[in-house]
């Protein structure tokens, strides 16, 4: 039986995180993402976990990684300004192979832009951000209930690749309530890094197993080793050999790339039948629902394609879907990103048309209902570039 | 020069038992010759020796430069982060497992510049980390650029004219700001080195020691020093603690007193503070 619990989108952020096995919380405030750290600050003395208000963003980037290799299931949560100062050491943690959640709750930019109101500004920095090459997984969740399962899920990736992942939140996501199964996380699967199967001596912490992903050692457990942002070899000391270097960037990406079809989770709401499509993340998906609910009432055969795992984005799927319908539309609050990825995915099976806005707004139901019937009735012919 | 190749391990360190701290597999070490750096990890490797502290039980954290090279060539777990941000890795480390003796090696550049904050709050903390600030004056690894602690005068690739900017006093900057344990030593002077380092190791909470090293080719080469004139400068313009502070007035300014310069025993230390709350949260839980 479904026990439901009311809950605030920040919150269960942070309570999933405990569940997932979250012991070591570094952050600094920021609106709309503080209420994570609160309720962290909150949680994890309970069981035992470190929490720590560092002095900055770059502070508690750095602080979560060194927990991490340290033996810590690690999290840090940000908004925009927060998020491009904690760039340059996620591209650490990339590097090094460092697992570490890091939780964007989204507002407007740039800059210190709309500090309370909603934006998905940051899909492109989620990915592209850090210097250098790299893929990093980020999961977008649209409910209160979704922020939990995706949470988890954050963490548990993080942890078997030895990866850092971002778990991408909106405002609007953050900051509302809704009611949550909490059946569904009495007992979820919960995974963790592969610790080394062979004595200390002969540990190397860099040398990848069959799955691309090294064994990772807690500091403290007698496995000595070397960790470093620059390019390294199999032991983690620095090195400039070309082959090694090259192994390792395509390794790094690979590592995650192997598992694209294991990572990619979606939701397809009457896309059967659809002729036209709607792609939508976020908050702005629960538009976009209502708004294909209200288009098929007047006989509009839409659906909607909601991506949940951001990046690595589900490239086969967005082609065969491009393939099957007349039209894509991709409403977002930027102005114009994820649209990228669609267009790029598509190949120009069929014509995509955007919807950008911000202003801090959301976009509501029936602009894009009115956006559908334009489409639908050929109003639109070529796509623009603004709605 | 060290040839580690024709060593076998065992037989250097029954020699020299700090080789045990060493990954001499790793070395020769990239430093130049007549840089300090290498002065001040053997320093921290007798230190620990003397303490009998073991390998496995030492994490040593850095940021970027030449003095955040340290950790590579050290035997425990290491960790060589970002640019100014050691203190922060540093801090994670330590609270994730207090237990850990955990040492930063940073330099003027890395710690002062880019990473002040971080400093002045690890200050405040009053976390368990030792660190070992190599203060050569200069950034040595990207060519000798001014640093926060040039002194005025002085010559860098950024001051061709000579320096104009004001300079820190590390060890006032950290008194400030709340470190309980502040001391400075030279590269020259590396048995005195030993024992600050076996000091503030064994001091509950954020002790800095600040290590006067000379970069002989960035700083030597713009300011007309060979690598002697450095040592002998190191040699002649520091003097103990004590003697400096007989000194009159006046003639105390051209020299800098060595020794520990503040040691305060009233302040809790972070980790300890921390998890006595913790203590506290999960007890009345029950
Ligand atoms: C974010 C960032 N900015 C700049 C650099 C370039 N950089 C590398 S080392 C260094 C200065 C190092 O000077 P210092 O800390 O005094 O150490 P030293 O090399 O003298 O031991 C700088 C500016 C960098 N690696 N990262
Ligand atoms: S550049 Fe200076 S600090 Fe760096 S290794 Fe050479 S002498 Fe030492």
């Amino acid at each position: 039986m479904a026990k439901l619990e009311l809950k605030y989108g920040n919150h269960a952020c942070a309570e999933a995180a405990i569940i997932a096995g979250c012991r070591f919380y570094a952050g600094y405030p920021i609106t709309p993402s503080s209420e994570v750290a609160e309720k962290m600050a909150e949680l994890l003395p309970k069981v035992g976990g470190v929490f720590i208000q560092m002095e900055d963003e770059i502070a508690s980037m750095g602080c979560a990684i060194g927990g991490a290799f340290a033996g810590r299931k690690s999290m840090t949560a940000t908004s925009g300004p927060g998020f491009s100062l904690k760039q340059e050491n996620i591209g650490y943690a990339v590097m090094s192979e460092a697992p570490v959640v890091i939780v964007n709750v989204q507002r407007g930019g740039p800059s210190t832009g709309l500090p309370t109101q909603v934006g998905q500004q940051d899909v492109m920095q989620t990915q592209w951000g850090t210097h250098g090459d790299k893929l990093i997984p980020a999961f977008c969740p649209a409910s209160v209930e979704e922020v939990m399962e995706e949470t988890i899920r954050a963490f548990n990736w993080a942890e078997v690749l030895r990866t850092p992942v971002v778990l991408l939140m909106d405002e609007v996501i953050g900051h509302m309530k809704e009611s949550v199964d909490m059946t569904k996380f009495k007992d979820p699967e919960i995974w963790n890094r592969k610790k080394p199967k062979v004595p200390p001596e002969e540990y190397l912490a860099y040398k990848p197993e069959e799955d691309d992903v090294p064994a990772l050692a807690d500091f403290g457990d007698g496995y000595r080793y070397h960790v470093t942002g620059l390019m390294h070899d199999y032991t983690g000391f620095p090195t400039t050999n070309p082959a090694m270097c090259q192994e390792l960037v395509e390794r790094l990406i690979r590592k995650v790339k192997r598992r694209a079809k294991e990572l990619e989770k979606n939701e397809e709401f009457m896309l059967e039948d659809a002729e036209f499509a709607i792609v939508a993340f976020g908050s702005t998906a629960r538009s976009a629902k209502l708004a294909v609910k209200l288009a098929r009432e007047k006989g509009i055969k839409v659906g909607l394609f909601r991506p949940i795992t951001l990046w690595p984005s589900p490239e086969e799927t967005l082609y065969r879907l491009a393939g099957k319908v007349k039209a894509i539309l991709v409403p977002e609050l930027n102005m114009g990103q994820y649209v990228l990825e669609v267009e790029r995915c598509a190949k120009g099976q069929c014509p995509i048309f955007r919807m950008n806005r911000a202003n801090g707004q959301m976009i509501y139901p029936f602009e894009i209902l009115e956006k559908i019937e334009e489409i639908a009735s050929g109003k639109i012919v070529i796509p623009v570039s603004k709605a | 020069m060290l040839q580690p190749i024709d060593i076998p391990l065992e037989k250097a360190i029954e020699k020299k038992p700090y080789f045990k701290y060493l990954r001499i597999d790793k070395m020769p070490h990239i430093w130049c010759p007549g840089c300090g750096n290498g002065q001040v990890l053997k320093a921290i490797c007798i230190a620990l020796d003397k303490l009998g502290i073991d390998n496995n039980n030492v994490s040593m954290v850095s940021g970027i430069g030449c003095s955040s090279r340290t950790p590579g060539y050290f035997d425990g777990y290491t960790l060589h982060t970002t640019h100014g941000r050691a203190l922060a890795f540093a801090t994670g480390v330590k609270l994730a497992r207090p237990e850990l003796t955990v040492i930063v090696t940073t330099g003027d550049g890395d710690c002062t510049a880019i990473g002040g904050n971080h400093f002045i709050h690890a200050c405040r903390r009053n976390i368990d980390i030792t660190v070992l600030l190599f203060n050569n004056w200069i950034y040595g690894m990207t060519g000798g650029q001014v640093s926060p602690t040039t002194p005025k005068g002085s010559y860098a690739t950024t001051t061709p004219y000579g320096n104009y900017e004001p300079n820190f006093s590390i060890a006032d900057l950290a008194i400030g700001a709340g470190a309980t344990f502040v001391a400075r030593g030279t590269a020259y002077h590396v048995t005195e080195l030993v024992n600050l380092v076996e000091a503030g190791i064994k001091h509950k909470g954020f002790s800095l020691i600040e290590v006067l090293t000379p970069c002989t080719i960035q700083y030597g080469r713009k300011n007309k020093m060979g690598i002697v004139d450095m040592y002998m400068w190191l040699k002649e313009n520091t003097i103990p603690l004590k003697a400096w502070e007989k000194l009159p007035e006046e003639k105390r300014k051209s020299k800098l007193p060595r020794g520990i310069l503040h040691h305060a025993d009233n302040r809790e230390e972070y980790t300890h503070r921390y998890y006595s709350v913790v203590e506290k949260v999960m007890g009345g839980n029950k």
